[in-house]
């Protein structure tokens, strides 16, 4: 192949020689080769008088003034913005639509409320997950520091038990004007044993349902507390919460923070929002300083409804049954 | 295998025969244009015929089946049409099998028959075929050819090369718009690029193939399969001792002699290569079959006709150069080809890619269903105690009209109850279409902590487009 090629034919050498007889022929590079790096060089100029180089340019970082097609327009956040006014684009007839809509039509919409769904998750970690956990699977904390602190941090979305209501527009109404939860504290209305008396009998109601609980005997010691004190003032005759002021149902399986005897001890002896080791139960208002925009607020109502708890609109209200027990 | 064939006696033991060899040994490195001769015979009828193959090529995307497209690589819509069968990327894995076919063709009909494919059908040979054909009837005879080439510039030699080019450059601008067209529809494209309205990526496209048909046809010709070809370099692994391929036969042709005028016809001196080198000269791609088997040689047989055309003139029996295995020129018995168990592996997998294409068409379905299980939470405690669990649905309807489906499950837990499907779910058409379903069991009749539960999906109107996914339920530890 060599033999063919580049035969010594007068050509020079570097006059460099190795190993007693290496040289190096002083040949051009081919043309096509030395025509495409002058080509790049002058491209090289044309490239920085085009796109920003210079940090120091006053306004912008361009050399301006030379008419160059994109000189002194190109910049990475104009782009990063012309690529948003697509994805704008894309999502606007949906955008759009959902400005006049009610949280309950967009939830009747199988359309739109898929694409609720999938914004709503991102608006949900950022808003609502530091407190109800991702997808809303609720955060319990294990009292490490303080044992009032053990217990949910705040309710489960993905159950159908609510507090205040699990109808589209409650969930939307909690969104937009947050939720203040409160009991009373019972460490001086009640004595050691009522309160772990009625701790017993909350239990049962949970565990066996109030009407096994009712005929229980080794519960009647608090069953009696139960009617007799202030209890059914807030959680109802039958125990089942009343979701206007947020009291929780005490005859299901879910308990607002903790559903040991110990946590439910907790939660009559020292009631929640109410001083010294309360349980501290607060949903934020989202519409204040606007936090959250009123189509977020809808989105995420839609999108807390379908994790799978949300409670239809026509159900009747005594078998709405809301309130997340204690 | 490039062993030269002439080896003189003294040399062969001594080191100093690699140089000999060295010298005898020619590349081509494209410096000098091969100008091929154009001999009639068989093997060039063959060639004629198969190379006739790509004629489809240019008129497929105009064929029309129930008012579209017949056959369109949609990729802008992410679907192949061929014909009425659609395919969506979900069943893309009939592409890879397809792909595996055409590879255990190519090894099949390789290790058999050597480089058919180089030699009869390759698109490379097929236009190159083309591009000297339009070479010679414009500028005339290799021989004439070199001389235009060698010439000055004369006015008749630009008004030649001109009209050579602009031909060339007409057919492979062609060639471009007839590979863009199977991609989209080929009417509207033309309609497109008459109106000079074709989008940045058509234009890229058609520029693309243009110029490489162009430059790929018409300029670098041989030196794409001598040095740009992987395919040439494969072929050596396929083809073995048993492998028929184009071979001169040097027991008979040497030694090689010219033929001189007068002496007897039949000389036992000499071989029967009379070193005419007309196997050289319709070359396509100039190399000289003479010295063995080697890269250069995409086997289309040209030589065979060339130098059974001179056997015929000389009275000698035709074969000098033809068809033969390794084992055969070399007097080891010759098997017959189903004695080659290579070929029945590559057979084999070939019939398994196809079997899996056959089964992958009739089942098709009309229906796609995928469940995904909600995996955070797994499951969720609902207030009477029971335990709820969310899929996710995605269901891809792959006809052509809208159906409402209904939604039910088998196995699973006692009692359980499907929330969701209350209403048949809209499936539109061509597309994927997700919607949640909820299954709510009591704790009681749960016996593990995954059970196994079997979701259908069924076309309200017709019953047997439906589709099957099966899925886990999931519970607290039991």
């Amino acid at each position: 192949m060599s033999d063919n090629h580049n035969s010594a034919g007068g050509v020079p050498t570097t006059g460099h020689i190795w190993d007693d007889d290496l040289a190096d022929f002083t040949n051009q590079p081919p043309k096509w080769w030395m025509l495409g790096l002058t080509a790049s060089a002058i491209w090289v100029v044309v490239y920085w008088l085009m796109y920003p180089a210079i940090p120091l340019a006053i306004n912008g970082t361009y050399f301006k003034g030379f008419g160059l097609p994109g000189s002194g327009q190109w910049t990475a956040i104009k782009e990063l913005a012309e690529d948003q006014a697509v994805l704008d684009e894309v999502r606007k007839p949906y955008e759009d639509k959902l400005k006049d809509m009610t949280p309950a039509a967009i939830l009747a919409d199988t359309n739109l409320s898929e694409y609720v769904a999938r914004s709503g998750k991102v608006l949900f970690s950022d808003n609502c997950a530091g407190c109800h956990g991702q997808n809303g699977v609720g955060t319990f904390q294990t009292g490490k520091f303080a044992e009032r602190e053990k217990g949910y941090m705040a309710p489960i979305l993905n159950d159908d038990d609510w507090l205040f209501g699990g109808e589209i527009n409650t969930i939307h109404e909690t969104i937009m004007g947050g939720r203040q939860g409160m009991m009373t504290p019972h460490k001086d209305m009640l004595s050691e044993k009522q309160i772990d008396d009625v701790t017993l009998y909350v239990k049962a109601m949970s565990e066996q349902g109030k009407d096994k609980a009712d005929a229980d005997a080794s519960v009647a010691a608090g069953k009696q507390v139960f009617a007799e004190s202030d209890c059914t003032a807030c959680h109802g005759a039958d125990a089942k919460g009343m979701p206007a002021m947020g009291s929780a149902n005490l005859t299901d399986k879910i308990w607002r923070f903790d559903g040991s005897i110990e946590g439910i001890k907790q939660t009559i002896t020292y009631g929640v929002n109410a001083g010294d080791n309360a349980r501290v139960a607060v949903m934020p208002n989202f519409t204040e300083g606007g936090k959250l925009s009123a189509v977020e607020m809808k989105k995420l109502a839609v999108y807390v409804y379908k994790f799978g708890g949300g409670t239809p609109e026509a159900a009747p209200a005594a078998e709405a049954a809301p309130a997340a027990a204690n | 295998m490039n062993e030269p064939v002439r080896k003189r006696a003294d040399e062969v033991v001594g080191v100093t025969s690699l140089y000999t060899e060295h010298q005898e040994w020619s590349t081509n490195l494209g410096d000098k244009t091969i100008h091929a001769k154009r001999m009639p015979g068989t093997f060039r009828t063959i060639k004629y015929f198969t190379e006739s193959i790509w004629l489809f090529f240019f008129v497929g995307a105009y064929l029309r089946w129930d008012g579209k497209q017949a056959m369109m690589l949609d990729v802008n819509h992410r679907q192949f049409n061929f014909f009425n069968i659609t395919i969506l990327p979900q069943d893309i894995w009939m592409v890879s099998l397809l792909l595996l076919i055409l590879a255990m063709t190519l090894f099949a009909v390789t290790s058999v028959a050597s480089r058919v494919f180089c030699g009869y059908f390759c698109f490379q040979t097929a236009w190159v075929d083309l591009f000297t054909w339009v070479e010679e009837k414009i500028e005339g005879q290799p021989n004439q050819r070199h001389k235009l080439d060698a010439a000055p510039w004369t006015a008749n030699k630009i008004g030649k090369k001109t009209v050579k080019h602009v031909i060339w450059l007409l057919i492979s601008l062609l060639t471009g718009i007839s590979a863009t067209v199977w991609f989209e529809d080929a009417y509207q494209y033309w309609h497109d690029l008459m109106h000079f309205n074709l989008t940045i990526i058509e234009f890229s496209t058609l520029a693309l193939f243009t110029l490489g048909t162009y430059g790929l046809a018409g300029f670098l010709r041989e030196q794409t399969c001598l040095w740009l070809c992987p395919y040439a370099r494969i072929q050596a692994v396929m083809a073995d001792s048993q492998t028929i391929l184009p071979a001169y036969d040097i027991a008979r042709g040497e030694p090689r002699g010219k033929l001189r005028r007068g002496a007897p016809a039949t000389d036992a001196t000499q071989g029967d290569c009379i070193d005419c080198f007309q196997c050289v000269q319709v070359c396509p791609t100039g190399v000289d079959i003479r010295d063995g088997q080697q890269l250069g040689c995409i086997t289309c047989g040209l030589c065979l006709d060339a130098c059974d055309s001179i056997m015929d003139k000389l009275g000698r029996p035709r074969g000098l150069i033809r068809y033969a295995s390794l084992d055969e020129l070399e007097g080891r018995p010759v098997k017959k080809v189903y004695q080659h168990p290579r070929t029945f592996v590559y057979l084999t997998i070939l019939l398994v890619a196809l079997g899996g294409i056959v089964w992958g068409m009739t089942h098709l379905g009309s229906l796609k269903l995928r469940v995904d299980p909600e995996r955070q939470p797994l499951y969720v405690r609902m207030s009477d105690g029971s335990i709820q669990n969310k899929y996710t649905f995605k269901v891809l309807n792959k006809t052509d009209h809208d159906v409402y489906v209904e939604v039910s499950a088998q196995f699973g837990i006692k009692d359980q109850k499907l929330i969701g499907n209350e209403q048949p779910k809209l499936l539109t058409h061509g597309r994927s279409t997700a919607f949640t379903i909820f299954v709510k069991a009591p704790e009681e009749n749960i016996l593990s902590e995954t059970t196994k539960i079997e979701f259908h999906v069924s076309n309200t109107a017709d019953p047997s487009m439906a589709a099957e996914y099966t899925s886990k339920f999931s519970a607290p530890k039991r």
